[in-house]
């Protein structure tokens, strides 16, 4: 579903992803590792289609698709979401009426009728039981307010509504507490399907105990330096990125 | 995405601003210029009494001895007084047989407008006073209302039939002298409504009146008069809109309201005259003066404003509380985008022992814009136990426009308590991107982000307005990211 060939990025003339290749299948679930610093962001930044990057080079091919042709709107319509790593807060504009908003942008590019108030409420009530979430927090303005770990899980939520092709989770795991950790965990494994794709950023080894990824890849200096299967999580665990650095010869 | 901006950018700029067009109507106008002969003329045009002309005469004398204020954060060309047409009165094209038949015409204008002036078609629960140029074309459940007593005509109208009332109300809340504009109104203005609410009675329905600017090189110059006499309630709302023109028109009314004891008004504005073109050419100069006296104890005035029309807005709607345990409430969205400029806010004078006010003032400024809150609290020495709360509010679009508070607090009493509090936010490009990673187009995301910001003023809009006022708002701000 997913290709991305010879990458390269940069943000005002520095230089910061450096000839990235993956390919991503559906029903697989893929983490990336790395260094603070080592590009996980804006990888993230970059699929989903933030403007302040400048792709200098490479191609990334979404179901057959130029993704650099589509706009952010028409990336997430298209079944890419990402869970932000530091969601903004929007005052005033509830939680329901910006998922209710979303979800019926989606259907109209499917060219399905919007929901109906009942059905969407609905809607949020299964997904919301899905994730674990407080009820009260859907009434409130989007994450205004939200502590670090409420911002998260409302994060999974939105996916859990939205039903990506592929899901990028930048950092999920970062601020959360080991409960809210397998919360979070759960909601993800609950929604993965043979259809559909994950990219899981993490710094920590931690959260891949809860998600199993298929593949594990070391991200360093703007470079996947190292891919394996999950047992590739644990060494790092283990050894360090110390030790990437070594087997670079650094 | 710089693509979709290109494309959100030229859709703005040729759209049009959707009451722009122009009503092809013959009018009765008198020659251009201001003198005396001019007041004379427009008083004799209106059949009026003789303590009206005197009104008019005195209020000349006074403008002329007066200066144009320019201490207002706004940048206001020269305006040539002498070039403008001070009376236009819509003529219909055949004799009509009633008092109460419209010309096809203006109900045509009335309906493109979204405001149909025929009591079957209208919006249930709205009566509607319609006002073009120098005259008021219609007012509706004109006789429903009688019924309770209420009277709700033009103004025109009530000189003739209430004389009592005018004589005494006329300028008791702004005196013929008042300001620099309020002084040219009282000297020729045309007129514009008139609301009596009697004793005990709440009004059932909204009150409402719209006011549109239509022949060329007029200026507009109606006055709203409005008493609601002890434990009576009233919700009125003033719309407005203009044509598209290359030159400049000057809009310059007064409201007065007078809340006798234990009665409410609410007064809503909705203001959307014709801004301008994005190179800042053309559009309203809105110099209004609005005021409310809240005589008796325990009554109370609320302000809600929509401001998102006019080149330059000056204009602070003010309430003067002189009944004890009185109210008065604030409540504004100010929108500014290309060129346009607004310097606006509110006074709130405490007299009456244990007296309330409360100003929230939100400014949302895009493009090269200029947007200011200027607001007084001021509280008597008699003033026991005043409390004031303001909360003024800024969001800013882009880099190149400016926002600006001006609050001034005067209190002579020690038992007052007054809060002020003020916030300048930008949209972030963080939150566009957000709303557009679930799939919400740049436009969409932010009038949804601006919605949610004015919220709270949005909310104190009558309903059958409020949803009108959200699409106004997004509107007012397309092509205001790029």
């Amino acid at each position: 579903m997913l290709s991305i060939k010879n990458l390269h990025v940069s943000i005002n003339g520095k230089k910061i992803l450096n000839g990235i290749n993956l390919e991503i299948k559906t029903g697989e679930v893929h983490a990336i590792m790395g260094p603070n610093g080592s590009g996980k962001s804006t990888l993230a930044s970059v699929l989903a289609g933030k403007e302040i990057f400048n792709v200098t080079e490479g191609k990334i091919n979404y179901f057959g698709e130029d993704l650099f042709e589509l706009n952010p709107e028409e990336r997430a319509k298209k079944g890419i979401f990402l869970g932000f790593q530091y969601p903004v807060e929007i005052p005033g504009v509830s939680m329901i009426n910006f998922m209710k908003v979303a979800v019926n942008e989606q259907r109209k590019y499917k060219g399905l009728k919007p929901l109906s108030a009942a059905d969407f409420l609905k809607l949020m009530r299964e997904r919301k039981e899905l994730v674990e979430l407080n009820s009260a927090l859907t009434n409130r303005s989007v994450n205004e307010g939200f502590s670090g770990g409420e911002k998260k899980r409302n994060e999974i939520f939105q996916m859990a509504m939205l039903e990506p092709k592929l899901a990028i989770l930048d950092e999920t795991d970062s601020g959360l507490d080991i409960d809210a950790l397998k919360i979070v965990a759960n909601g993800v494994n609950k929604l993965k399907t043979k259809d559909n794709a994950s990219i899981v950023i993490t710094h920590y080894q931690r959260l891949l105990d809860f998600i199993v990824p298929d593949f594990v890849h070391v991200l360093y200096n703007g470079k996947i330096v190292k891919s394996a299967g999950k047992e590739l999580a644990l060494e790092l665990e283990e050894k360090g990125y110390e030790w990437i650095k070594k087997e670079l010869g650094e | 995405m710089a693509k979709e901006q290109d494309k959100i950018i030229k859709e703005v700029t040729q759209s049009d601003y959707k009451y722009g067009f122009v009503t092809n109507i013959e009018n009765d106008t008198i020659p251009k210029g201001l003198s005396e002969e001019t007041v004379r003329l427009i008083s004799a045009k209106k059949n009026e009494p003789d303590f009206m002309l005197e009104f008019r005469l005195r209020a000349f004398a006074k403008w002329k001895t007066m200066k144009m204020p320019n201490w207002a954060h706004l940048n206001i060309p020269e305006i040539d007084l002498q070039d403008i047409i001070y009376y236009a009165a819509p003529k219909p094209k055949k004799k009509l047989e009633s008092i109460d038949e419209i010309d096809p015409e203006l109900r045509d204008t009335f309906n493109r407008l979204g405001i149909p002036l025929n009591e079957q078609k209208i919006l249930s629960g709205v009566a509607v006073d319609a006002v073009m140029d120098s005259v008021s074309v219609k007012t509706t459940f004109k006789e429903t209302l009688a019924e309770k007593g209420i009277i709700f005509c033009s103004f025109s109208e009530a000189v003739i039939q209430h004389p009592d009332l005018i004589k005494k109300y006329l300028g008791s809340t702004v005196p013929h002298g008042d300001n620099y504009f309020a002084a040219l109104n009282s000297a020729v203005f045309s007129d514009g409504s008139f609301v009596y609410i009697p004793k005990g009675v709440r009004c059932p329905m909204e009150l409402s009146t719209y006011f549109r600017i239509n022949a060329a090189n007029t200026g507009q110059f109606e006055r709203t008069l409005i008493i609601a006499d002890d434990d009576s309630y009233v919700s009125y709302l003033e719309g407005c809109t203009a044509p598209m023109r290359d030159e400049n028109q000057l809009h310059a009314a007064i409201v007065e309201i007078v809340v006798m004891e234990n009665a409410e008004v609410k007064y809503s504005t909705v203001q959307n005259w014709y801004p301008g073109n994005k190179e800042g050419k053309g559009g309203i100069y809105n110099f209004v003066t609005k005021r409310c006296i809240c005589k008796g104890d325990n009554s109370k005035i609320s302000w809600t404003q929509v401001e998102t029309g006019s080149a330059i807005t000056w204009k602070y709607p003010s309430c003067i509380l002189r009944g004890n345990n009185s109210i008065g409430e604030f409540y504004s969205v100010a929108v500014t985008n290309n060129y346009q400029q607004a310097d606006t806010g509110t006074k709130m004078i405490h007299i009456g022992k244990n007296t309330k006010s409360t100003i929230i003032s939100k400014g949302i400024s895009a493009g090269k814009s200029q947007n200011s809150y200027r607001g007084l609290v001021r509280v008597l020495k008699k003033a026991e136990n005043a409390r004031n709360f303001s909360q003024c509010d800024s969001l800013l679009l882009g880099n190149r426009c400016g926002a600006h508070t001006y609050p001034y607090i005067e209190a002579a009493n020690n038992s007052a308590i007054i809060e002020h509090e003020a916030t300048t936010s930008k949209i972030g490009e963080d939150q566009i991107f957000y709303c557009n990673q679930r799939g919400i187009s740049t436009e969409d995301a932010i009038g949804m982000i601006v919605n949610g910001y004015a919220k709270e003023i949005l909310n104190k809009l009558p309903m059958e307005f409020a949803v009108e006022a959200q699409k106004l708002l997004q509107i007012s701000l397309e092509g205001s990211v790029g």
